[in-house]
């Protein structure tokens, strides 16, 4: 059995009277890339802001490498920070920036490099990503794809050991999808990185997961290979892999 | 609506405004500075506030000027129109306009900014990425507004004189060298002081209401829009409510 980086223990979150997240038990294992399925609002998200600690639990434990990080305060977040990436639903670059001001701000925020080695290090993040010669475009200028890519380069600046992905194929056309799939399978290997991805795409998740879990009712209904999910028996969990209404009982 | 948003939880809003002040003064003094930021932010708010300052100054300046002379005619009190001028504008007419007007500007575009990076996760995305918002963002506003609103209040008292004296000599049959001499005479260090100080405080208050409700802002472009409106009435109210302790305080100081 591999090492896990991430436990997390009976963790439990709700927004006033709605408990999105109870209880919920998982690990990551390093190196391994773990996809997170689950309906619109079922909680991926919240699930997933809590593993860099963007927000904290009601209660349950999130261990990242031996520290407990749920009861860390934001200063005392940056070291975790520093080894987890996190690539957001929108992109969410610095509209004042350009590219280049976007990719390297990580480099500039947490390293001493010469303005020539930061220079050099965004030309081989955007190579990476196929967008060479950007460095001055800002966002507002560029299209929901190449947003997309732009983050990605500027979550994998300070090379991380984990990178977190929150849909990272939404609101993208199909053949685009498939570009930033690859790339981030690409960069799974070449890095050799954990990452953790939330989507809702099942052509995405299945090319990038090793391990595939489902978020249902604020639990894990299901955890395990992509072989054993093909072969179970929850219902609502096979619908939704096949693509699947819901049955009518489930239909409000 | 946004008033009563902005004030059906005041011990709330006071508390966080309170924490995110302590958050921003604590950033503020631990290095590194982020000087580019910080001059950034300066050439910003004086670049798009000098205008609407210089207008609302200089015809305020007028306006005294001749509401002055045309109240008491018969006493001749328009020789002593230098000394009205300057005292209403340098002590409560300059600060206050300025920080109304140029301050309803600056307050709705910091809330515009930071709640559009908010909503568009661009606040996440820095703290995922171990910077503290405070003091990226925040920090800089405050420091330039704390410069920018008293430089411009100044300037602003410079122009409303200028526009007494436009009409003292236009309007009202004085010379340059009387006017000037009377507002000379009339001014007092206290007066310069105390309207420095009341719109250091009125910096302070803008800056931190336009920030704290961007950086509170939820709810998609719709929450920014009411965010925005938030700012520029909760910050001319603490302006207006404020002021007159603040010139009980400074007349007791001084
Ligand atoms: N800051 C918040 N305040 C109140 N409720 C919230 C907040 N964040 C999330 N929620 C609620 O938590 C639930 C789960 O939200 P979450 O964003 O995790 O869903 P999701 O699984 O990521 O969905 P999607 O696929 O649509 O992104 C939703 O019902 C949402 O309304
Ligand atoms: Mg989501």
């Amino acid at each position: 059995m591999p090492s896990a980086i991430y436990n997390i223990r009976g963790l439990t979150k709700s927004y006033g009277d709605n408990v999105v997240i109870d209880e919920l038990d998982f690990e990551v294992y390093a190196g391994e890339s773990l996809v997170i399925l689950g309906r619109s609002g079922s909680g991926k998200s919240v699930t997933l802001r809590q593993l860099n600690g963007l927000e904290k639990p009601d209660s349950g434990s999130v261990i990242f490498d031996g520290t407990e990080i749920t009861t860390l305060e934001e200063r005392d977040l940056v070291p975790l920070r520093r080894r987890v990436a996190m690539l957001f639903q929108g992109g969410a670059l610095f509209d004042s920036g350009t590219v280049f001001e976007n990719v390297s701000f990580p480099l500039r925020e947490h390293t001493d490099l010469t303005d020539d080695e930061i220079a050099e290090i965004v030309d081989q993040k955007l190579a990476m990503v196929r967008l060479s010669g950007i460095d001055g475009v800002l966002p507002a200028d560029l299209s929901g794809g190449m947003k997309k890519r732009v983050a990605l380069a500027r979550s994998l600046a300070l090379d991380p050991e984990v990178v977190l992905f929150d849909e990272p194929t939404t609101g993208l056309d199909p053949m685009t999808g498939a570009t930033i799939g690859h790339l981030i399978r690409s960069t799974q290997r070449d890095m050799k990185t954990t990452s953790v991805v939330v989507t809702h795409d099942i052509p995405l998740a299945r090319l990038v997961g090793d391990r595939v879990a489902f978020l249902e009712g604020g639990r894990f209904s299901f955890v395990g290979s992509w072989d054993d999910a093909d072969r179970s028996e929850d219902p609502i969990f096979s619908r939704f892999l096949a693509g699947l209404e819901e049955e009518e009982s489930h239909v409000a | 609506m946004s008033l009563t948003t902005s004030l059906q939880n005041p011990l709330r809003v006071a508390g966080r405004l309170s924490l995110l002040s302590a958050h921003a003064f604590m950033a503020a003094i631990a290095p590194p500075y982020e000087l580019r930021l910080w001059i950034r932010e300066m050439e910003q708010i004086g670049v798009r506030s000098l205008g609407v300052a210089a207008i609302t100054t200089i015809f305020t300046g007028m306006v005294l000027a001749l509401q002055t002379a045309y109240s008491l005619p018969s006493i001749g009190v328009k020789y002593y129109i230098g000394t009205v001028v300057s005292k209403s504008l340098v002590r409560e007419l300059g600060p206050v306009l300025v920080a109304l007007i140029v301050g309803g500007r600056i307050g709705a575009g910091m809330t515009a900014e930071l709640g559009t990076m908010k909503v568009t996760e661009q606040i996440d995305a820095m703290r995922s990425m171990a910077a503290d918002p405070v003091k990226k963002l925040v920090v800089p506003k405050l420091v330039a507004t704390l410069v920018m609103l008293p430089a411009l209040t100044v300037l602003g008292d410079f122009l409303g004189i200028l526009g007494g004296l436009i009409v003292a000599m236009g309007q009202l049959q004085l010379t340059a060298g009387f006017y000037i001499n009377d507002v000379l005479d009339a001014l007092t260090l206290q007066d310069v002081s105390s309207g420095i100080g009341k719109s250091f405080f009125f910096a302070y208050f803008i800056a931190i209401i336009g920030c704290y409700n961007g950086l509170y802002a939820s709810g998609g472009a719709d929450g920014v829009g009411r965010a925005t409106t938030n700012t520029v009435v909760m910050a001319s109210i603490l302006v207006l409510v404020s002021d007159f302790f603040l010139t009980k305080l400074f007349y007791i100081l001084f």
